[in-house]
């Protein structure tokens, strides 16, 4: 956040102008919600402390108020907003936008501004040997992948990395699968093969066995054509890209997410300009489904809102709702005209059965209604690095499949053109040849028959310690992580005197587990609850 | 019934027209069907053939459910859905793909060809790939957001020399990106959010997807004169007077080398002095590099206006792209360079780049990175792919002066050495949209419309028909 006012000199400017307007303004007041009044008012609280000089008085104003005709032509340049008549209806016309356009508007203005300022003071243009970026923030860390970087800088002989959800075998080391490595053989040696741009949309024989794979051969919305699939850069991509979709072309919808949820959906909605709301989701007592706080939580969203929906394998909890709660869910979403967004990264790794971990979004897609589908092959083809995923929206025709198709070729142009070739390419190789899609299915269910392992061992470990707690959620949770119910504080403890890399919320990572490793992480659990070194 | 179909068509019209296929499908959910399936909706007469009209009459008098009984049919979310056009460029490749005459010929999409009209992977793209695809100690796990470290550093070598003082003094971060496109998006995110000012001056022309790019990152698009018609060169006074009047601070897009669409480069000592002046302005240069190696054929000669402005003192930014210099197009390599003045903004930067990324992708694609990173740090596979490069820039000028030399024996009207002078991949015709259309339209010869033809996608073959194409066009069409 601060990041965004890069100079003290320019911090100064947001406080002075918007202390005044937070108290006085007419259309603060009255901006709906209050939100970005809200947002403006934490942060110059938060600022107060900085040194503001009082030479610098309301930038905004002054500059909306100014006779300076340069002033006034630089903020309606970079905002397209007119400024004329009185300086009172200039300044409004200049708050109306800010509310209108939020913290990108204000952040530009006061750059634009701050840099008027400058000129105005100085009578020159910036310093060129001062360096422009020197006052950006550091950056924090990214909460999930720093993890893995915490845990390479650890120099200690023993330790473990849970963070992660990236499969390993009972050696502790990644795994490529044989049904991948002989896909990508055939591939290198076919020299008639060539490295041309893909379309848009990708490679048209891996969107097609894509939607086939979540969606079943037989489905109607696929049989009728009416389900557009893009590729796109994994799970992460397909859902940043439906979600500049929606900001797009269905504005105003706010999308709810779970509570908890994975934690990059929180950096991806706002990035793409979705609000985002929250359903419950996880009973901390129970360590299981909130059932009735989910219903009435999706119930008094507003009509036609965004529903997140783990396909399977909720990420973090592993808590996942039984077919007949799916049924109730999917009714509610339905008559509320909510619009669901499945995300689906770990189909095959719940229990093991493609066709069981997609029953949930099938069942969207069998009753008639629109849904978008964010797709990943980086856990269940272990192809995390190729970034292979697809986008899939379900529509109620295949005209309008068509041009919802056009629309998002809009999006990808601009955002990296088209896709990379190689892991659709296996991805294709995999699921088209009879032989090496059994081998895969085959080997998927090794991997999600050793997690199911780790799980069994992990509860027998803690149970044998009577490590205090009721532990039985490690083995009643689905898929790749454990939501342990360990606390901040326990999983610091655990990392310290351990050198067990989690995240900071108490997920472990199941794929991380060996039997050679689970005592050290009984020990490092028991240790954590029991307070004892 | 009939006073149903009479209701629906007053207020049913927001209703589309149910295709027969959907119609069957809400048969398959079990709900009622209604009867404003019946609706003849005035759009309904451009969309659909007198087929559908069969059925709708066939419904209309089936014994179906009133109205009042009836679940409305619920409308799509997607209703006001509008067909987007096609990309400009990648759309002349699609309608090529399309047209069914046994004569044809696409020089649209700067991909390169051989003689023989053929897609070509280079053979040190080859055997990398085969290295790596061979070598069971690998694995497929996720790279660092910033990307594979190994292929940043070549990269970033490659660009600016390793023994440049800016790489020398760790002043410059580097980041995989995908391909341009991706590197241009997340350089002009990343100037969006933490640039004071937010203006990024585009030559004109320029490539069409920049135009696209910046405004989606918060980038006001403003531009300077770069080609000069009558001359089919660089309007370098234009230029200079551009730049000068535009604001201090302001960004400027470059093109490295071999611009797109032109092929109009400035001379060492032009880039000097639009140097001085930008650096003079406190301007920001962003640089465009998906050519080097493709201009004169020398990686290092083709970076010279990059190199200059890195060592100057001054800060930029490069998006680099592997797509047509080591054809590795489908893969989607690339990477955005910052450099700083110190190292401590470097990593300050590296750090904000990061959470651009993240939420766009999470991290790049490992295999194309790969393959680079492998090519590039070995000596007999970097002296091969050089050789390979220049091969396919010596075969760009020779179709150059194929077509020059063509164009003159046929004595077709108009001043043709700017085929020759021009530089890289394309050559900037100065053929007009309506002569554009007419070579399409009867000849199959497909380009984008502002005249741009890419020599990569010409043949020795191919240059006859080619020549008929504009000689037909220049001499009967305005």
């Amino acid at each position: 956040m601060v990041g965004l006012y890069p100079t003290i000199e320019r911090r100064a400017i947001v406080i002075a102008a918007f202390e005044k307007e937070a108290q006085s303004s007419p259309l603060g007041k009255k901006r709906e919600g209050g939100g970005d009044l809200r947002h403006l008012q934490r942060f110059t609280a938060a600022m107060a402390a900085t040194n503001s000089s009082a030479v610098f008085l309301s930038a905004v104003d002054r500059c909306a108020a100014a006779d300076s005709p340069g002033k006034r032509t630089l903020l309606e340049r970079s905002h397209s907003v007119r400024l004329v008549g009185t300086p009172v209806t200039r300044r409004a016309a200049v708050w109306r936008k800010a509310f209108g356009l939020g913290s990108n508007f204000l952040r530009r203005t006061i750059s634009s501004l701050g840099f008027a300022m400058a000129s105005a003071v100085t009578e020159k243009p910036p310093a060129t040997s001062k360096c422009l970026w020197e006052d950006v923030e550091m950056a924090p860390e990214d909460p999930i992948l720093g993890v893995t970087l915490a845990y390479n800088k650890d120099t200690s002989a023993v330790k473990l990395n849970l963070g992660v959800g990236a499969y390993r075998t009972e050696e502790g080391k990644p795994f490529v699968l044989e049904s991948v490595r002989k896909a990508e053989a055939i591939l290198a040696a076919d020299r008639s093969r060539n490295k041309e741009y893909l379309p848009i949309t990708g490679l048209a024989a891996f969107n097609k066995l894509s939607r086939e794979l979540i969606l079943e051969n037989d489905c109607p919305a696929l049989v009728e054509n009416r389900v557009a699939t893009i590729q796109c850069l994994s799970g992460t991509g397909s859902l940043r890209v439906g979600a500049d979709f929606l900001a797009a072309h269905y504005p105003n919808a706010a999308i709810y997410l779970p509570d908890p949820t994975w934690g990059n959906h929180k950096g991806i909605f706002p990035a793409s300009g979705l609000c985002m709301k929250k359903y419950r989701y996880y009973n901390s007592q129970s360590r299981g489904l909130d059932i009735e706080g989910m219903i009435k939580d999706l119930k008094s969203a507003p009509s036609g809102s965004v529903v997140l929906l783990h396909g399977c394998a909720h990420n973090p909890t592993g808590v996942d709702p039984l077919p007949e709660q799916w049924e109730v869910i999917r009714q509610v979403i339905r008559d509320k005209g909510h619009l669901p967004f499945f995300d689906c990264a770990y189909q095959g790794f719940a229990s093991g059965d493609l066709s069981q971990d997609a029953a949930a979004v099938r069942s969207f897609a069998g009753d008639g209604g629109e849904l978008l589908i964010a797709q990943s092959f980086a856990k269940n083809m272990g192809l995390y690095g190729e970034r292979v995923g697809a986008l899939s929206v379900v529509c109620r025709s295949e005209v309008i499949a068509k041009k919802l198709e056009s629309q998002v070729k809009i999006i990808i142009r601009k955002m990296y053109s088209s896709p990379p070739i190689h892991g659709a390419s296996i991805v294709t190789t995999v699921l088209g040849d009879k032989e090496l899609r059994e081998e895969w299915m085959s080997e998927l269910r090794g991997m999600a028959n050793r997690i199911i392992q780790m799980r069994k061992q992990l509860y027998d470990a803690l149970i044998l310690r009577e490590t205090p707690g009721d532990w039985s959620h490690i083995l009643n949770q689905i898929g790749m992580f454990t939501y342990s119910g360990l606390n901040k504080e326990q999983v610091a403890v655990m990392t310290r005197d351990y050198h067990v890399y989690m995240t900071s919320n108490g997920r472990i990572s199941m794929a991380g587990l060996s039997p050679s490793t689970v005592p050290h992480l009984a020990d490092a659990i028991h240790a954590a609850v029991t307070g004892n070194n | 019934m009939v006073l149903s179909f009479l209701n629906c068509t007053s207020s049913q019209t927001r209703h589309r027209p149910l295709t027969h296929s959907s119609l069957s499908s809400i048969h398959s959910t079990g709900r009622p069907l209604i009867s404003s399936a019946a609706c003849i909706l005035p759009e309904d007469k451009e969309q659909k053939g007198g087929g559908d009209i069969a059925v709708r009459t066939v419904f209309f008098f089936l014994p179906l459910p009133t109205m009042a009984s009836a679940q409305a049919m619920p409308i799509s979310v997607w209703e006001k859905l509008t067909e987007a056009p096609e990309d400009a460029i990648l759309g002349v490749t699609v309608a090529y793909n399309k047209d069914p005459n046994p004569v044809k010929l696409n020089l649209g999409v700067g991909a390169y060809r051989t003689d023989e009209g053929k897609p070509l992977v280079l053979e040190v793209v080859r055997q990398a790939e085969a290295r790596l695809v061979a070598d069971r100690s690998r694995y497929k796990e996720y790279l660092p957001i910033v990307g594979l470290a190994a292929f940043n550093k070549l990269s970033k070598e490659l660009a600016f020399g390793a023994d440049h003082p800016a790489v020398v003094a760790n002043r410059i971060t580097t980041v995989q990106g995908l391909s341009g496109t991706g590197s241009l998006r997340v350089g002009a995110e990343f100037m969006g959010q933490h640039y004071h000012t937010p203006i990024i001056y585009v030559p004109v022309p320029t490539w069409g997807n920049h135009n696209k790019i910046f405004p989606k990152a918060g980038l006001k698009v403003q531009s300077y004169r770069y080609y000069d018609p009558a001359t089919r060169g660089l309007n370098f006074t234009g230029m200079m007077e551009d730049l000068k009047a535009a604001p201090d601070g302001a960004i400027i897009l470059l093109h490295v080398c071999a611009h797109n669409p032109t092929g109009v480069d400035p001379l060492p000592e032009q880039w000097d002095a639009i140097r001085q002046l930008i650096r003079a302005k406190g301007q920001f240069p962003f640089f465009d590099s998906a050519y080097q190696g493709f201009a004169s054929g020398d990686l290092d000669a083709d970076a010279y206006a990059l190199r200059s402005f890195a060592a100057d003192g001054g800060e930029l930014a490069l998006a680099q792209s592997y797509a047509k210099n080591m054809g590795l197009y489908g893969e989607r390599v690339g990477a955005l360079s910052m450099v700083c003045a110190t190292a401590a903004a470097a990593k300050l930067v590296e750090g904000q780049l990061k959470l651009v990324i993240r939420p766009m992708y999470s991290s790049p694609p490992l295999h194309g990175a790969a393959i680079v990173a492998t090519v590039l740090s070995e000596e007999k596979l970097l002296h091969d792919w050089k050789a390979e490069l220049k091969g396919m820039a010596d075969r760009i000028i020779e179709m150059r002066h194929k077509l020059y030399d063509a164009l003159l024996q046929r004595g077709t009207p108009g001043d043709w050495t700017h085929i020759l002078k021009q530089i890289g991949m394309f050559t900037f015709t100065g053929l007009t949209k309506p002569q554009v259309d007419f070579m399409r339209e009867k000849y199959h010869v497909y380009m984008t419309g502002d005249g741009r033809i890419s020599m990569a996608g010409l043949s020795t073959a191919t240059v006859p028909h080619l020549v008929n194409a504009i000689d037909d066009a220049v001499r009967n069409i305005a």
